[in-house]
């Protein structure tokens, strides 16, 4: 049984970089300047997990945190 | 004005630890091996040459120095052998520091995310096949003076609303500030002149005639107050959008070719596997990144355990952060499907290129467009390439055979 995970954008130290956005598109979206924010409350749906691991790896502002629930 | 510095040549580097010079020739051809021997021997080195200039040569390092704004100014972000006079308004956002960064950069974000550039992609493939019209029929061409350079050019006159048949007037100011301007500081002034008249007078036009682009869209931005830019801000931006959008993935797009041209194995898993593509630019980024920044030290600190100084320069190497081992394995190898790959091409913290999004895409349908009418081709044995010297680094002569080999 897989846990549930949720990701979460720190706004403070996200650039506009787009690399989220870019992987795991269901999981974030980008405001008017580019900047992301995790999609919803952040849940990442069954069978995306990957995704949001990839996201986290490919952040080069270290600003997307994974949480396993 | 009064006292313009003459250029002086600068001595051979026997030294690379202790009086590096990214202008010198050896660096030019081949980077890495001297970024690591830096890097083996301390995480920051320095140089008397540019009047006193440091260079951080870890991951880690070049992390540190982009986030701190406080010790490391952006009034200066190119070394250069003088410290010319800091003009407000040089190229803002870029020159900007904590508070007036922000709504200089936020005002420049909204034209550059990537769903704007979605919509840029139809005329940048158009673009993209006209070229490779110009010169397929030929078996051989130079696909950094014919290709890799117009794709950017005409990307940003088309976004400025500038005429793209001014393209080589673009190339030759940059060619002046980015390269001459090292070590001549005339060329940096006389090409500084020439933009801000050019701009002026589009900028004229537009006060009678208002059009949609980014000449207009900045006359007509708005500061929290409600008030227009300056002319110097609007100058200032627009001579950083022509600047900072050619050279550098006219850099990226030759870099990436000539690898292809040279790896059969890597362009043959992406015309199989055309998905891959975004996951390669990445990597293509990573490892051949074009652009090196600076900042200048204001006040003295500690980087990763090294002393500096304020007064010195920084020589912001990105791409040699890319190449650091610890945080990229296999560093110096291209792994074009590497999935980790949190590389700093762009820049780290709040001077993050804007125009990111749009060099991403203009890589990935410059390298698509290419690869499906030119599958096959290589270095031609026959010519010699060459590298541009200095704050980008990437190939201006390119010299390919196309097709086949028989």
């Amino acid at each position: 049984m897989t846990e549930r995970l949720r990701v979460h954008v720190d706004p403070d130290k996200c650039q506009g970089h787009a690399r989220c956005k870019a992987l795991a598109p269901e999981l974030f979206e980008l405001d008017e300047f580019g900047n992301a924010h995790e999609a919803g409350d952040g849940t990442v749906p069954p069978g995306l997990e990957d995704k949001a691991w990839l996201a986290k790896a490919n952040c080069p502002e270290i600003a997307i945190d994974v949480i396993e629930e | 004005m009064s006292d313009v510095s003459q250029p002086v040549a600068h001595p051979p580097v026997t030294d690379w630890v202790n009086d590096f010079d990214h202008t010198d020739p050896q660096w030019t051809e081949d980077p890495f091996p001297i970024w690591e021997e830096m890097r083996t021997a301390s995480p920051v080195v320095h140089t008397k040459r540019f009047l006193g200039c440091y260079m951080p040569t870890t991951y880690e390092a070049v992390r540190e120095i982009a986030n701190d704004t406080e010790h490391f100014s952006s009034r200066r972000i190119i070394v250069r052998d003088v410290r010319p006079e800091v003009a407000r308004n040089a190229a803002p956002p870029i020159t900007s520091d904590p508070p007036v960064h922000k709504p200089a950069k936020q005002l420049l974000l909204p034209p550059f995310t990537p769903d704007a550039m979605k919509k840029l992609e139809p005329r940048m493939r158009a673009i993209c096949n006209e070229l490779i019209d110009g010169f397929i029929a030929d078996g051989k061409v130079d696909a950094a003076a014919r290709y890799s350079k117009y794709v950017p050019v005409r990307a940003i006159a088309h976004m400025l609303g500038i005429p793209e048949s001014d393209s080589d007037l673009f190339i030759n100011w940059i060619h002046m500030v980015l390269e001459l301007g090292i070590k001549d500081e005339s060329k940096l002034l006389q090409a500084v002149q020439e933009m801000s008249a050019y701009f002026g007078a589009h900028i004229e036009q537009r006060k009678t005639n208002p059009t949609d682009d980014l000449i207009s869209y900045l006359m007509n931005a708005r500061d929290k107050e409600g008030n227009p830019l300056e002319d110097s801000h609007v100058l200032g931006s627009l001579r950083l959008l022509l600047i900072a959008g050619i050279d550098t993935t006219w850099s990226a797009i030759g870099s990436s070719l000539w690898h292809l041209a040279k790896t059969p194995a890597d362009r043959e898993r992406l015309i199989a596997e055309p998905g891959l593509m975004p996951i390669a630019v990445e990597e293509l980024l990573r490892a051949y990144s074009p652009v090196t920044m600076a900042r200048e030290v204001v006040k003295d600190t500690t980087i990763s355990g090294c002393p500096v100084k304020a007064g010195n320069m920084v020589l912001l190497s990105f791409p040699a952060a890319n190449r650091d081992p610890t945080v990229f394995p296999d560093a110096d190898k291209v792994v074009i499907d590497r999935r980790e790959n949190r590389h700093a091409a762009f820049g780290l913290g709040i001077h993050r290129c804007v125009g990111s999004n749009l060099a991403r895409m203009e890589m990935q349908v410059a390298l698509e467009e290419w690869l499906k009418r030119i599958p096959d081709f290589r270095l031609d044995p026959a010519g010699t390439v060459t590298w541009s010297q200095g704050t980008v680094r990437g190939p201006r002569q390119l010299p390919f055979l196309l097709g086949k080999a028989m």
